[in-house]
Parts: C-alpha cells; sequence; structure tokens
C-alpha cells in the first residue's frame, strides 16, 4: 500500500506527514504509549488464553479452592497492579510536557493570524507586510491559509456560529473554536507543503465540506505571495469595517 | 390504586429502614442532582456576571419572603400530619395533610401573581441571562410544588379512611425537600444583589 | 413462615392477553419487555451503522434498503446510531433487562420492592422510543447534530436546520433519563431492602452489586444533564439564552454537564457487563471467583473515579489548558482499578476446570476484546496524544472496542446463559458457537482498520473525505472498504442468532432448573420461573461462588442448602 512518499524513519509517519515542530512530539509519545500498552496488551492476552488452554476441562480434572485473599496467590494482582501504577506515571509526565509545550507555553510569535469558523468555511486574516493585524494592508482570504516555513504563528481562533474545531492534521494541531471567545493556540510549520484543514467538530449539514487548506511556502514565495494580495492601494482608504456578526463577536470577547 | 396485594420484596425492610421511606430518600436524592446542577450553573453564571444584579432587583422580594414563610408552615402542618399517622389517626393526619396542600396552592397562586406582574413590565423568560434561569429555577419548583400538592390530596384522602398510613410520612418528606430547595432559591434568586 | 402464608393468598387466575404481556407488574416480564425493545432498537441500530458504513465504504454509491446517503441524512444517520445504541439498547438491555429479571430471582423475593413504579418506568421508556423513532418522519428530519448535541448547533434550527427532530430527540432523551430513574432507584431499594433472610453484603452476587452501583451511579450523574435538557429545550423552544455567549450564556455550560453525565455513563453499562461477565467466568471454570472483596473495592473505586475524568472529552474544546493536566491524571488513575478488576477475572481462572460453552465463549471473548479497547484509552487519555486523536477514528476505534464488549459480546453472554432460565429450553450450542465466531472476528475486521485511518487523520462524522487531499489517499479507502465489509459479515451472522433465538423456543430441548450447575438462587427456581418466582422463599447460609470445595460430593454448593 502507498501512504504517500514520506519516508521519515517515524513509523507514524507512514500514516500521516510531520509538517510542524511539534508534530514529532505527540509521534513519540504515541510510540511510547504504543510501547508500554502493547506490552501490557500482549501480556494480558498471552495469560489469558494459557490459563484457558491449561485448565481446559479434561477427564479427572478436579478445580482447585482459591478465595484469592490467599497472600502467596494474591501477589499474582498486587505486583503487576504496581506495575500498573508504574507504568501510568511514566505515561503521564511526558503526556502532560508534551501538552504543556503544545497548548500551554507559547513561544514568542514571529506572525499571527486570525482563523474564522462558521457554517461552513473557513476564512483568514494575515497580517500584510507591515506584519501588523488590523491594518489596511491586511490580506483577508477563504479557505487558505498561506504562512512561511520556519515561524512562529500564533493564531486567534474564532467562531461566528456554531462550534468548529480547527484541525491541521499535518501539524497535529487541534482546537475547538467556540462562539464568543478568543482562544489563541501556535504552530510553526518546517516543511514546504500545502496540507489540509479540517473542521473536526460537527456543525451541521456541511461539516463535511469544511475543508480548507494550508500552504506553507518558502519567504520569499511567501513575500510574494503577500505583494500580490495586500493591496497597497487600499492604505488611502479607510480600513473595511468588519462584517456585523464579527464585531459583536469581538466584542463579546473582550468583555 | 388497583387491588393487587403488595410483594413480599415490598415488605421486607433488610436495611431496617422501611420500603417506603427508604424509596423517597431515594428519590429525593435524585432530585438533588437535578436542582444541584441547575443551581451550580446559576451561580457560576452569576458570578460572572455582575449585571445580572440590575435584573434581580426587579423581583418582588415580599412576595417571595411571603411564600417561603406559607412553605415553612406548611412544612410545620406535614410534621404534624406525620405525628398524627404515627399515632393511627388517619382523619386528622388527613385534615393536616390538605392543609399542607392548601400552602403549597396558595404558594402557587402567589406565584401567579408575581409572575403575571412580571410579564407585564415586560420581563419574560428570553428577556436575559437571569430571567431565564429565574423562570427555569423557579418553574422547576413550581412543578414540584404542585406534584407534591396533587400527591398529597391522594395521600389524604386514604389516610382519612385509615390506609397506606405510611405513605404520610413520606409525602412529607418529599415536602420538606421542595421546602428547602425553595430556601435556596428564596435569597438566591430575590435577594442576592 | 408468614411471608409464605402470605404469598399464598395472591394466587390469581391466569390474566388475559393485555394484561399479561402489555399491562403486567411481573419483573420477569417487564424484563422480557424491555430485552424486545432494546433488541428491535439494536436492530434500527445496526441498520443505520450498515448504512454509514456503506457510504464509507462505497461513497456515494446507492444504498440497497435505503437510497443514496446525502450529507443531512448521514448526520441523522450518525446521531441517530450513537443516541440508539447507548440509551436504547446498552442501558435497557443490559441494566433494565437483566436487572429486572435476574434482582429478586438472585437475592431471592418474588418481585421488585415497586411493581406498579417498575412498569411505569418500562412505560416511560417505550414513549421515548416512540417519540426518538418518531422524529424520523417529521419535517427537516431527525436531529442531525451527533449524540453529544452541542450546542448553539444543537439549540438553534437555523443552525442544525431540523428544528422539530433536534426538540423530540432531547425530549425523547430526557423521558428516557426519566424512566431509568424510576428504575434504578427501585433496583436499589429492592436490593437494599429485600434480599433473602442470611443474604449478608458480601453474599450478594457480583452482578447486583454492579447493576446497583450502576443504577446510583446513573442517577448521581444524570440529574445535572437532566437540568441541562431542560434549558437546551427552553434555548430550543423559548428562545432563552443559557448556551448562547451573545446573551451571557455558554456552550461550554453544556459541554460540562453532558460529559459529567457522559463518561460515568461509560461505567454504569460496563459495570453490569463485567457482572454478568464475572457470574459466567465463575460458572464456567467451576471456581469461586478471586478475590471477590477486591472485586467489589475496584468496582466503588471505578464508580467514584468516573466522577472526577469527564473533562477529558473535553481537552481540545476550549477548556483552561491547565485543566487537562489533571484530568490526565485521574484519567490515567482509572486504569489502576479496571486493570485490577481484569486481573481478577483472569485470575479467576487459574486451577479451573474450563467449559467452553457458547456463554463462556463469550465472556472470555468480552475479556480478550475489551483489553484492547481498555488499553487503547490510554492514548485518548492522555492529553499529549488526544491533540491529535480527538475526534478521529481511532477514538471511534477505541469506543468500538469498550461498547461492542459491553452492548453486544456481554448481552449475548447474559442471553445465552440465562436463556434456559428465561423460556426453559436451551439454545442450540452448534449455531451459538458459530454466531459467536461469525460476531468476533468479523468485529475486529471492522474496527482494526479503523484504528488506522484514525491514525492517519480520518476525523469523525464525515459523510465523504473527497474534499480533503490527505484522506482521500486509495489506501485509507481500501481500510475503509474493509471495515465495511467486516460489517456486512458481522450483521449477516446476527441471522443466525435471530434464528437460535427464536426456533429454540419452541423446539430446544427442556431446560432443568439448573442446567450449568450454578449456585446462585435464580437456578433454584423451575424454568421458567413460575408467578412469585419461589415456591418457598428461600435463606442464604454463605457467599454466591462456593465451588469445587473439597470434600463434597458435588463441585458445587447452592447458596441456599442449608448443609
Amino acid at each position: 500500500m502507498d501512504f504517500g512518499e514520506v519516508t521519515e524513519a517515524v513509523m507514524y509517519e507512514r500514516y500521516i506527514t510531520a509538517a510542524s515542530t511539534y508534530a514529532h512530539s505527540i509521534d513519540h509519545l504515541f510510540l511510547l504509549i504504543a510501547a508500554l500498552v502493547g506490552f501490557w496488551l500482549i501480556v494480558a492476552e498471552v495469560v489469558l488464553f494459557a490459563l484457558v488452554f491449561k485448565f481446559r476441562e479434561k477427564e479427572g480434572q478436579s478445580t482447585r479452592y482459591i478465595t484469592g485473599e490467599e497472600k502467596e496467590l494474591h501477589r499474582w494482582i498486587t505486583i503487576p497492579h504496581m506495575l500498573v501504577i508504574l507504568c501510568d506515571i511514566v505515561i503521564i509526565v511526558p503526556a502532560i510536557l508534551v501538552w504543556y509545550n503544545i497548548k500551554q507555553a507559547q513561544p514568542p510569535a514571529d506572525r499571527t493570524v486570525r482563523v474564522y469558523a462558521q457554517q461552513w468555511a473557513w476564512s483568514f486574516q494575515e497580517p500584510g507586510p507591515d506584519g501588523k493585524l488590523d491594518t489596511d494592508d491586511d490580506v483577508r482570504t477563504v479557505g487558505e491559509l498561506h504562512v512561511t516555513v520556519n515561524t512562529t504563528y500564533h493564531f486567534e481562533l474564532m467562531s461566528r456560529d456554531v462550534v468548529h474545531s480547527f484541525a491541521i492534521p499535518s501539524f497535529r494541531l487541534k482546537q475547538d473554536a467556540l462562539p464568543g471567545r478568543t482562544i489563541t493556540g501556535w504552530f510553526r510549520p518546517n516543511r514546504v507543503g500545502t496540507y489540509d484543514i479540517q473542521c473536526t467538530q460537527m456543525c451541521g449539514l456541511g461539516h463535511a465540506l469544511m475543508a480548507g487548506r494550508v500552504i506553507v511556502e518558502t519567504q520569499q514565495d511567501h513575500a510574494a505571495w503577500l505583494m500580490r494580495n495586500s493591496n497597497p492601494s487600499l492604505a488611502a482608504q479607510p480600513a473595511a469595517p468588519a462584517p456585523a456578526p464579527e464585531s459583536t463577536t469581538m466584542a463579546e470577547v473582550r468583555r | 390504586m388497583s387491588a393487587t396485594a403488595k410483594p413480599i420484596a415490598n415488605t421486607r425492610s433488610v436495611t431496617g429502614i422501611p420500603t417506603a421511606r427508604l424509596i423517597t430518600w431515594w428519590v429525593i436524592a435524585s432530585e438533588i442532582v437535578i436542582f444541584g446542577g441547575l443551581l451550580a450553573a446559576y451561580l457560576m453564571h452569576r458570578l460572572g456576571h455582575p449585571e445580572w444584579a440590575a435584573s434581580a432587583s426587579h423581583t418582588n422580594t415580599w412576595a417571595g419572603a411571603f411564600n417561603t414563610f406559607v412553605l415553612l408552615t406548611s412544612s410545620l402542618c406535614a410534621v404534624l400530619a406525620h405525628k398524627a399517622a404515627d399515632a393511627l389517626d388517619g382523619p386528622r393526619a388527613a385534615r393536616l395533610l390538605r392543609l399542607t396542600a392548601l400552602g403549597g396552592v396558595i404558594f402557587l397562586t402567589v406565584k401567579g401573581f408575581e409572575w403575571t406582574t412580571d410579564i407585564r413590565e415586560g420581563f419574560v423568560i428570553s428577556s436575559g441571562g437571569f430571567w431565564s434561569y429565574y423562570y427555569t429555577l423557579a418553574g422547576l419548583h413550581g412543578l414540584h410544588v404542585l406534584a407534591g400538592a396533587v400527591i398529597m390530596l391522594i395521600v389524604a384522602s386514604d389516610a382519612a379512611k385509615n390506609r397506606e398510613l405510611q405513605r404520610v410520612e413520606c409525602i412529607g418528606l418529599y415536602w420538606h425537600f421542595v421546602d428547602i430547595v425553595w430556601i435556596f432559591l428564596f435569597p438566591l434568586l430575590y435577594i442576592a444583589r | 413462615m408468614s411471608e409464605q402464608v402470605q404469598h399464598a393468598g395472591h394466587d390469581h387466575p391466569e390474566p388475559g392477553f393485555f394484561l399479561k404481556y402489555c399491562w403486567s407488574t411481573d419483573h420477569k416480564m417487564i424484563a422480557m419487555q424491555y430485552l424486545f425493545t432494546g433488541m428491535a432498537m439494536a436492530m434500527i441500530g445496526g441498520f443505520l451503522a450498515y448504512v454509514f458504513r456503506m457510504q464509507q465504504g462505497f461513497p456515494n454509491h446507492y444504498v440497497p434498503g435505503f437510497g443514496l446517503v446525502t450529507p443531512g441524512r448521514y448526520n441523522e444517520v450518525v446521531t441517530m446510531h450513537g443516541t440508539i445504541m447507548i440509551f436504547w439498547v446498552a442501558m435497557p438491555v443490559l441494566i433494565a433487562a437483566f436487572g429486572n429479571y435476574l434482582i429478586p430471582l438472585m437475592i431471592g423475593c418474588d418481585d421488585m420492592a415497586f411493581p406498579r413504579i417498575n412498569r411505569l418506568s418500562y412505560q416511560i421508556f417505550l414513549l421515548s422510543a416512540i417519540v426518538l423513532l418518531g422524529s424520523f418522519l417529521v419535517k427537516g428530519g431527525a436531529f442531525g447534530g451527533a449524540w453529544t448535541a452541542y450546542p448553539p448547533l444543537s439549540a438553534s434550527g437555523a443552525y442544525n436546520l431540523t428544528p422539530i427532530g433536534a426538540t423530540l430527540w432531547l425530549l425523547a432523551v430526557a423521558l428516557e433519563f426519566v424512566a431509568f430513574l424510576l428504575g434504578g432507584i427501585n433496583f436499589t431499594v429492592t436490593v437494599m431492602n429485600s434480599r433473602a433472610p442470611g443474604m449478608k453484603m458480601f453474599d450478594i452476587p457480583i452482578l447486583i452489586w454492579m447493576i446497583v452501583l450502576a443504577t446510583v451511579i446513573f442517577m448521581a450523574s444524570a440529574g445535572p444533564l437532566i437540568a441541562g435538557a431542560v434549558m437546551l429545550l427552553f434555548d430550543q423552544t423559548m428562545a432563552t439564552g443559557f448556551y448562547d455567549p451573545v446573551r451571557g450564556g455558554d456552550p461550554l455550560l453544556w459541554q460540562h454537564l453532558f460529559w459529567f453525565f457522559g463518561h460515568p455513563e461509560v461505567y454504569v453499562v460496563l459495570l453490569p457487563a463485567m457482572g454478568i461477565v464475572a457470574e459466567i467466568i465463575a460458572v464456567f471454570a467451576r471456581k469461586k471467583l478471586f478475590g471477590y472483596k477486591s472485586m467489589l473495592y475496584s468496582t466503588w473505586g471505578v464508580g467514584i473515579l468516573s466522577f472526577v475524568v469527564w473533562a477529558h472529552h473535553q481537552f481540545v474544546a476550549g477548556i483552561d489548558p491547565r485543566m487537562a493536566n489533571v484530568f490526565t491524571v485521574t484519567t490515567l488513575l482509572i486504569s489502576i482499578p479496571v486493570a485490577e478488576l481484569v486481573f481478577l477475572y483472569i485470575a479467576t481462572l487459574y486451577g479451573g476446570s474450563i467449559r467452553l460453552d457458547t456463554p463462556m465463549l463469550w465472556a472470555l471473548g468480552f475479556l480478550a476484546e475489551f483489553l484492547i479497547g481498555g488499553v487503547t484509552g490510554i492514548f485518548l487519555g492522555s492529553s499529549g496524544t488526544d491533540i491529535y486523536l480527538h475526534d478521529t477514528y481511532f477514538l471511534i476505534a477505541h469506543f468500538h472496542y469498550t461498547f461492542v464488549p459491553i452492548a453486544i459480546i456481554s448481552v449475548f453472554a447474559g442471553i445465552t446463559f440465562w436463556y434456559p432460565k428465561m423460556f426453559g429450553r436451551m439454545m442450540n450450542e452448534t449455531l451459538g458457537k458459530i454466531h459467536f465466531w461469525g460476531t468476533v472476528i468479523p468485529f475486529n475486521v471492522i474496527f482494526i482498520p479503523l484504528f488506522m485511518t484514525g491514525m492517519a487523520g480520518d476525523q469523525r462524522r464525515i459523510y465523504s473525505y473527497a474534499q480533503f487531499a490527505e484522506q482521500s489517499r486509495p489506501a485509507l479507502q481500501h481500510l475503509r472498504t474493509t471495515s465495511t465489509i467486516g460489517l456486512l459479515v458481522m450483521l449477516s451472522f446476527q441471522l443466525i442468532f435471530i434464528f437460535n433465538f427464536f426456533w429454540s423456543m419452541r423446539n430446544g430441548k427442556r431446560a432443568e432448573a439448573n442446567p450449568w450447575r450454578s449456585t446462585t438462587l435464580e437456578w433454584t427456581v423451575p424454568s421458567p420461573p413460575p408467578h412469585g418466582n419461589f415456591a418457598e422463599l428461600p435463606t442464604v447460609y454463605r457467599g454466591p461462588y462456593e465451588y469445587g470445595l473439597p470434600g463434597r460430593a458435588d463441585d458445587y454448593w447452592p447458596q441456599n442448602a442449608p448443609n
């Protein structure tokens, strides 16, 4: 089977590209958990089947009367029990570290973009060549987010109607968008290419059609794209008023 | 009430608590979590929205206080009814239960006037966060008062004939619960500013 | 004994059809009503699964028996599949049907403590099922906003486009909760107060313990959601703004209320399933359960911990990210008592003499499959990996590896085990075994590929991946098609069960009172038990699992045998 042209050593990439800096930390955590729980699964299944085979009903076999309160037998529960606790700790610590790095600690932003979710489209507001949001040269796009490779982005995520979820599988990024709130997150793409944006929270009739694309470009390509799309003549005009639902949302957020 | 005899399961009492009282406690326990969920949601939002105090100031505190008094008095009647039932005096228990139910009716009547005034002043259930909770909480409580009063009259009609006297205590317990819910609602909806 | 005298007093003439089948207060008849309603709903839920799996496996093709699956229909079908399978199959069959049938029999009394409340509980349940199914027929169709019904989508017809369906869905769920609150209260009171003389706390069969704990967990967790449902109903119909951020509400409030119920709900259905499996393992391994008390303490631990893990469903929902750390820890903690339970079950097999009859196959199948469901939960409970796996098919596969063992495998275990008691005949063993393998093997064929598509980023509730370049790779489509074929095979093998179930009722070998040589009280009465259950109400002398006691002629020692 052909899972794409990705050939990196990480097994996970057989399934999906890793195109952001934290993608690998999630994949490694996945592999760690897979190794630990895989071990337990195999041990438990093997013991289960071995016991069924060994103690199957045979001619002249009598059962042993065991209550399970006997010390020397209960060991067989207590010791695995302790090991399970140990494994839990071994999983909890890196799980929280990965979470902390992705969702709690936000590295300083090189650029900030704004992401609007609505039934059933993604729209984006990116700073123009001046690098600042809410100026006249901002670029507004629908369904396509253009970003520069190896640049730390903050995103401000908003929903104009129902709950959506902003997911870029190749970045291992997922964050629900809530009406009435602005949720900030970050990502740092590290591989040039075009990747899917999904909505992963049921949002109504067009949920499956709510696709977007994130286009990771080199510095030069991105600068050229910005120049093409950010009309400098706009600078002479007053900033376009934001659409009504959006301003409601913003006002609500800043309450 | 059908004439089916009670199963033996109903007459046993392994815990020492009579089955009827035990089920009443469980009903109350499951009601507590329903009101608890609603009250917790209200409190969280109320704390997050100091501006709701302005809406709350439109509520009629005097009507609320009078209703509190009515409910407390009716609970007293329910206690006396229980005493009478313990003394196997069914007719007296029935009279006291009917008095208790009358308290419920007065409560609902006052509530009706209160709500009519509120609605006339333009405060309906969709008028804002506070009013939504006000009508939902008080409405759900009012339904419990209504249901309690109806059941109480049914129990009273049995008790008058000295039948099913153990139910007098159960409906009394339930009535105290409804009362206590109101003791929470009154300050949270009417007094808190 | 005065109890017997009283009992003899209420032998009445055979009631007519309506009184016997529709208006009965007999716990066994109510159990049958729940069982058959649950099975009918399972067929509907299975048909819905067939519809959306066909769309997944063979996108945009005509689905025989349904037609073309449009996005709107797809949403309805997945929403209803989830709702029906959890609330109208797992709950009524596992708790209500088995609970109703077995509680009075296993604790040694003649009926539930409040038979008419019991009847009312079923009637409300039936009404809720009718309301739910009726929502398919209303204008706009059934609700399609996922079984979790997150507002604002579920709160406004302008968003979900199924205003009537959404309200009916909510009403049905609320009614169903009321039905189970009534039933659950009755169960709890009956077990607390109506046990046979001599049956102390630790003489209660583990299944009864687990059903009661499950109903207590349900009662404690469902209340807030009932309140939440009232609020959502007002949002839908009276333009209130409980969940509307513009008017001071909060959409996250519903998510908290829903999952505060939703996660304990997993254990509400898991515990009775574990109980059924425990009973069967003890009987067919001819063994005392390994550590009855440890088992109980673990179950209590699961029950308590289940109330503090709910936010792991909301890691990426926009809650304070610091909360995720707390809930990761509690979520992984719950793996400890659950693992303990599974270890104890496996340990029970040690030193036994295991007969692999159909019920035992199902019970062992439950353990083998549930283990997979359990360990894959760790990936989702760890906040770090959940960022990626949340709401993907990895999650779908994980919880089906828990819910299929719970709601399907353990139910088959229970039905094949208690069938002789319920209907007085044995089921056909050969057909039973064919059905077992024909269900369990395709089950893995369905869900192992879905773990893989989930790792590849397939998100759930998507009717077609055509919009997504990464998801429309042919390799992933092969996996989806494989899964669909697995489902078709699994569904077709269910016909064998249905045939066996109804054929054996008339043609099975007649069952004696205790065909499995079991110790618990339900096997001391004739099969099927008469009205009033026990000719002479039993007294209990010992715990429920006295198998293979040295120095006795029989290898089992019934609970009610004086010596």
